[in-house]
């Protein structure tokens, strides 16, 4: 109980009695306890951070939200069906803002990271006897993904207020797939990144030009229809327009299923099961492409 | 018994900058062990590759008997390692860092919980708690990561400069502190270039500079090597320059003198190296005054380590200090610190 008196405080010992049973630890801890323990402990550690400066948060909240009142304002006169079938414009750009909010928050995780780095926290960290380092990296991931996902639902919600329409519960699990998916991809990225540049101000410069270029060249504002065939072309390897086109889809058929045809790109017909097997391979392709950074510096 | 931290023939190079040339030195379990030098002559270098930040050019490093280069991870339970600058959360509390850092060190929830309140205790910090470390002041801050070194109760304590900056009174609570942890069989490995703090603290010391050791022992040792009482000796309070030269050809006469220089920026005092014996001061006295020279004031000393630096490298402490300020480049130094 928290109203207990503490305890008589007896003569300090340095050395506490059970100083050497800490040290060699009882019957050899399990690798995989310990690294747990240390991912939680570091996870707790982002989100005290979250709970206590939210501003961050908030602004990631608010700016997907003007972003649907807005935009969405700003083609409101636009002819019916010219966005496809959806009603709106506001119905169409639902999709957009779930995946470059997403995008844009995973894009930011190496930030903490590489202020740690710059402060000495990093060294409190690398002086540890961690079980593995990437515990580091996986706490970001845990706290970034759940983050996005937290912005997803509010998303899903205004959205669903301003008359995009709510898909099903399936569909809603899809979504949480898919924002799960791009959000881990682009955390390794950035964290690579966190573990290779020299500094906050070279990561945020490369952010800078990574942020809005993608979300133009994707299909997040205006269909492929709409774009010469350059650009269409760049959007289609763009990994966010297959995270894009699944949940647009979703939100404009109630019918969908994995082999539903959600992209018609230059070369042939994006399936919605193709468009999730192409993300779960970009994850591969970026948590694999960061362990020699990370190991630079982690091993 | 394994030495609880062995060096042997450590090299570190970082580009053309060869921070560390050869250093060796060797910590017996239980001792508080001074690595003393200028700013720059490798000290930082020496313990960041003890504490695995940094693997070496060449060398052995050993903690326990434990090598740091081929067993990171064993070695890193056995070494709590404090940094120059402290780095700290400012969001968290004090005991949410602990609380981390009993984690990072897979200390059972149970134990750790203990573990915490005993060390904020051992350094007065319970009522700092549970405030966010971003109000702490100074002192408080470096207490707290004390407090997180020392968390997992390691055999070698290892402290970059714990005092750099720090007020008189979180000095000594410092020095207070390392003394108490001695006393409980804890190794400590201190860095510093305040020569009183190692002085003061250090049952062995170890004198480096530009990367190399060019001296070892215990700190009496040290000044006994160099051999020789202080004495300084004041004729007026200001004497004029001929009455100062007069008094050396005369003091320089006496057989136990071995070196006499005349001190300008001290009114033309006089420092005087004799061979240690109890009478030195009432001859030097009775010789004055059969010349009839005054004498103001006169004062024996032993050797400080200062000496012992000054008679190493031919340049006091404070001289390498001012020489190291001009050449270094502190914006190379915060990058390949930055892992």
């Amino acid at each position: 109980m928290s109203g207990t008196v503490t305890p008589p405080k007896p003569d300090i010992n340095l050395q506490p009695a059970a100083s050497t049973q800490l040290d060699v630890g009882e019957s050899t801890p399990s690798f995989l306890g310990e690294l747990v323990q240390e991912t939680l402990a570091l996870t707790r550690r982002l989100f005290i951070q979250l709970q206590r400066r939210p501003s961050t948060l908030i602004a990631g909240i608010i700016q997907p939200v003007m972003w649907l009142v807005l935009f969405g304002a700003l083609f409101q006169n636009a002819p019916q069906g010219l966005f496809g079938n959806s009603q709106s414009y506001g119905q169409f750009l639902g999709a957009g803002v779930i995946v470059f909010t997403a995008f844009g928050g995973a894009l930011n995780a190496g930030l903490p990271v590489m202020f740690d780095r710059e402060f000495g926290f990093l060294n409190r960290l690398l002086v540890a006897p961690l079980a593995s380092r990437y515990s580091i990296v996986l706490a970001s991931a845990l706290f970034i993904v759940s983050q996005s996902l937290l912005q997803a639902a509010v998303i899903v919600a205004v959205a669903a207020f301003l008359g995009a329409g709510l898909p099903d519960i399936a569909g809603i699990g899809a979504i949480a797939l898919i924002v799960f998916l791009l959000a881990l991809g682009v955390t390794a990225l950035s964290l690579g990144l966190a573990f290779t540049l020299p500094g906050h101000i070279e990561l945020i410069a490369v952010i800078f030009v990574t942020n809005l270029p993608l979300l133009f060249a994707s299909t997040a504002l205006a269909p492929l229809s709409f774009m010469p065939k350059w650009l269409q072309v760049v959007a289609t390897l763009n990994p966010l327009s297959y995270a894009i086109e699944p949940i647009r889809y979703l939100y404009l058929h109630s019918n969908w299923g994995l082999s539903s045809v959600v992209m018609q790109a230059p070369w042939g017909n994006v399936t919605f099961g193709g468009a999730l097997l192409i993300l779960l391979g970009f994850n591969l392709v970026a948590l694999l492409s960061i362990q020699p950074l990370l190991r630079r510096t982690l091993a | 018994m394994a030495p609880a931290v062995l060096v042997q023939n450590l090299q570190k190079r970082y580009g053309s900058v060869e921070a560390v040339k050869d250093v060796s030195f060797q910590i017996e379990p239980g001792e508080i062990f001074g690595l003393l030098g200028p700013n720059g002559a490798g000290k930082t270098t020496t313990l960041r590759i003890l504490c695995t930040l940094s693997a070496p050019d060449a060398g052995r490093v050993e903690v326990s008997g434990i090598s740091v280069v081929d067993n990171p991870r064993v070695a890193r339970q056995c070494l709590g390692y404090v940094a120059q600058e402290v780095a700290l959360d400012k969001i968290l509390t004090g005991r949410e860092l602990l609380q981390l850092q009993a984690a990072l060190y897979h200390l059972p929830s149970a134990a750790a919980k203990e573990r915490i309140n005993q060390v904020l205790s051992l350094l007065n910090l319970e009522e700092w708690a549970d405030i966010r470390t971003g109000n702490y002041s100074g002192g408080l801050r470096k207490r707290i990561d004390l407090a997180a070194g020392l968390l997992h109760a390691p055999d070698v304590l290892v402290l970059d400069e714990p005092t750099v900056g720090l007020d008189i009174e979180s000095r000594f609570i410092v020095w207070n502190f390392l003394r108490q942890l001695r006393a409980s069989g804890t190794t400590v490995l201190i860095t510093s270039h305040y020569l009183e703090e190692i002085d003061a603290l250090a049952d062995q010391v170890a004198i480096i500079d530009r990367g190399l050791v060019i001296a070892a022992g215990t700190p009496t040792q040290l000044k006994d090597k160099i051999g020789g009482d202080r004495v300084t000796l004041r004729i007026r309070e200001f004497s004029p320059i001929e009455e100062a030269n007069k008094a050396k050809d005369l003091l320089q006469s006496l057989p136990f003198v071995q070196e006499v220089i005349i001190n300008s920026d001290q009114g033309n005092s006089l420092n005087l190296v004799v061979a240690p014996q109890n009478d030195a001061l009432s001859a030097i006295q009775q010789s004055m005054n059969l010349a009839g020279l005054p004498t103001f004031g006169i004062a024996q000393s032993r050797p400080s380590l200062d000496d012992v630096y000054l008679a190493a490298t031919g340049r006091t402490l404070m001289d390498a200090e001012l020489a190291a300020a001009g050449t270094r480049d502190p914006k190379a130094e915060r990058k390949r610190n930055m892992k």
